[in-house]
């Protein structure tokens, strides 16, 4: 966030015509986060470009070491704010993978159902706020009708729509509801049809494709130097996904497939968003028919889980299992993890170390978007003006996860 | 794997390596600070490694170790599929002067996060080209994820900044803009400048029962 020592060289003129400084944002309405550009401009050419992040920064790191481990969820909820059940899904596997646990197949299929639709949700607000950006307002509209079904099943699975808090360490906070089947099918179904619908509004439009086709372009060397990960760098032709690279939960299960463009501009990103909420809808059908309709959600295990309520009131056991695990927080065993998942803009990766207590030592969070967005400035730098809007909403850049 | 890849290093270079352990699946090698940059490129170079991404790099505070910082960097490859996270230790309990080389000639990825591992830990990349605050203002005082930094401390107020096109903003004052809850700034804070004229006049008008403008 700290500004760039930009040294412009004044001219005796009243008015310096070149080089030319603007501002664009932090408050501006195309930079949909909260970021800023400092761009020196000659005549609309941008030639250097200085962007500033920041400005959503509340210390989530920090907040994470004083709390138990349990208590990081609502602070991971918070930073992929379009898709935090992805985020929750991460955070769980990594504890998981240091406690040295595997969930039941209940809840992997549940996470990945309930995950999949989180990334149908991010990819709708994305590709939508793009379109609407870029003056189509109409798809918007449209997509967010879509992501409105989806924070419906979300509202009725989880009691919340944007902030859950519903992963939990070995397992999820209750296990799906009776409906969750019917409703999700018939929201996919729906979802689909809309995004179909806003494919042939938006691929027969010539100024859509015009402000879109080989602009913002980025090669797949730099794109891979630059740390991008997920749509960003599969729509330059990169098959890099970590549900088939690395499967995780129980994604080697499934059949679909990555992908990938291969210009790496605006429309390649836009596409392969498009193509990955097909992709994510046959992954929900997959799930959805594997997802056993009884059985437990939680693992058997009295470390890590809370007992029932019953018991918490009826025995003395459950009512110390219970105190101890929420007053001194479960424990972790000492030691260090990295774990990686695919959130909905890429590789979302926690690095935890734990010093054995209750309380984690250090909380990483690597988010996706801080890197794609240090990657901005390479993708504007002697672009026009009117391309930062495009560029920027297709890098989809999320201020909470950002800034964190 | 990647257990191939820590015995190459081992031979490579016998005498960098300090440490090296798995945990969780994860390989570690701990490098010495002053040959981080040579090994990082070879990784990136060598034909056995080709580490083309740079997924990760943060540091942990350890106030109670005497290399106090570790920096951690987690590496990928795309063609071979492998992971390996290296470590440098750096700083002594002191934390000042925190010193290792910087590697965002290598990965352009290392170019912001060395700048945010320079904001919240206060650790000096040698020869990074733009090491500034990156989610922090320039007038932040500490480094926020230390271990010694209180998550309760207040921050002085910043000042008016002088530049470009600031005339529209009004000027704060220690009573505008930053409300602070049940916290004041009359009360000697941790940081001890709180009583600075300079930095809040309004604040020693009003400890003193007197209204500015009055």
């Amino acid at each position: 966030m700290e500004t760039q020592d930009l040294d412009l060289e004044r001219s005796e003129l009243e008015l310096d015509a070149e080089p030319m400084f603007i501002n664009v944002g932090p408050a501006h309405p195309a930079m949909h986060g909260t970021v800023r550009c400092q761009m020196e401009l000659s005549g609309e050419v941008i030639e250097r470009v200085d962007v500033q992040v920041g400005y959503l920064h509340r210390g989530f790191e920090k907040m994470c070491e004083r709390g138990t481990w349990t208590q990081v969820y609502p602070y991971v909820d918070r930073c992929n704010y379009v898709s935090p059940m992805l985020n929750n899904v991460g955070f769980s596997l990594a504890c998981e993978k240091m406690l040295g646990i595997e969930v039941t197949p209940r809840c992997a299929y549940y996470r990945i159902a309930l995950g999949e639709l989180a990334r149908m949700s991010d990819h709708l607000t994305c590709d939508g706020a793009m379109a609407m950006e870029l003056g189509a307002f109409t798809p918007f509209l449209w997509m967010i009708k879509g992501r409105e079904m989806i924070w419906d099943i979300m509202e009725e699975e989880t009691g919340a729509r944007l902030t859950h808090s519903f992963g939990r360490i070995g397992g999820m906070a209750s296990p799906p509801t009776d409906g969750f089947k019917e409703t999700a099918r018939a929201a996919v179904a729906e979802i689909l049809s809309i995004v179909e619908e806003s494919e042939r509004l938006l691929f027969g439009n010539r100024i859509f494709l015009d402000r879109l086709q080989g602009i913002g372009k980025i090669s797949a060397e730099d794109a891979i130097s630059l740390g991008w990960t997920g749509p960003c760098l599969r729509a330059c032709g990169v098959p890099y996904d970590v549900r088939k690279a690395h499967p995780y939960g129980r994604y080697d299960e499934f059949d679909f497939d990555v992908p990938v463009g291969s210009e790496g501009d605006c429309l390649d990103r836009f596409v392969v968003r498009i193509e990955e909420m097909k992709q994510s809808a046959r992954i929900i059908e997959q799930a959805l028919k594997k997802l056993p309709s009884s059985g437990p959600i939680n693992v058997d295990d009295p470390r890590v889980v809370l007992p029932p309520k019953e018991d918490v009131y009826n025995t003395i056991e459950g009512t110390i299992r219970h105190f101890k695990v929420i007053m001194e927080g479960l424990k972790i065993p000492a030691g260090e993890v990295y774990s990686y998942t695919e959130g909905g803009n890429g590789e979302l990766g926690f690095y935890l170390v734990s010093d054995g207590s209750g309380t984690p030592y250090r909380v990483r969070i690597r988010p996706p978007c801080f890197l794609v967005t240090s990657g901005l400035e390479r993708v504007i730098t002697g672009a026009m003006v009117s391309d930062v809007v495009p560029c920027f909403g297709s890098l989809n850049m999320i201020g909470g996860e950002c800034d964190r | 794997m990647a257990q191939r890849l820590v015995d190459l290093l081992k031979n490579q270079f016998a005498l960098a390596v300090l440490e090296t352990y798995a945990q969780h699946g994860d390989e570690t090698v701990v490098l010495d600070p002053g040959s981080w940059h040579e090994v990082c490129r070879f990784l990136r170079d060598a034909p056995p490694a080709q580490m083309n991404m740079l997924t990760d790099l943060t540091a942990v505070d350890y106030p109670e170790r005497d290399p106090r910082f570790e920096v951690v960097a987690h590496l990928y490859s795309l063609q071979h599929g492998h992971r390996l996270r290296l470590k440098t230790r750096v700083g002594d309990s002191t934390g000042e002067d925190v010193r290792v080389d910087s590697i965002a000639d290598l990965w352009g990825s290392a170019n912001w996060m060395e700048r945010e591992c320079f904001d919240m830990f206060g650790i000096q990349f040698v020869g990074h080209p733009d090491l500034r605050r990156i989610l922090m203002y320039p007038e932040f005082v500490g480094h926020p994820l230390r271990k010694d930094y209180p998550a309760e401390r207040i921050q002085p107020l910043v000042p008016y900044r002088e530049g470009i096109n600031n005339e529209k903003l009004p000027p704060f004052t220690a009573f505008e803009g930053m409300p602070f809850g049940r916290q004041t700034h009359q009360q000697s804070g941790p940081l001890g400048n709180e009583s600075d004229p300079e930095l809040f006049p309004e604040a020693l008008d009003a400890s003193q029962g007197r209204n500015p403008e009055a």
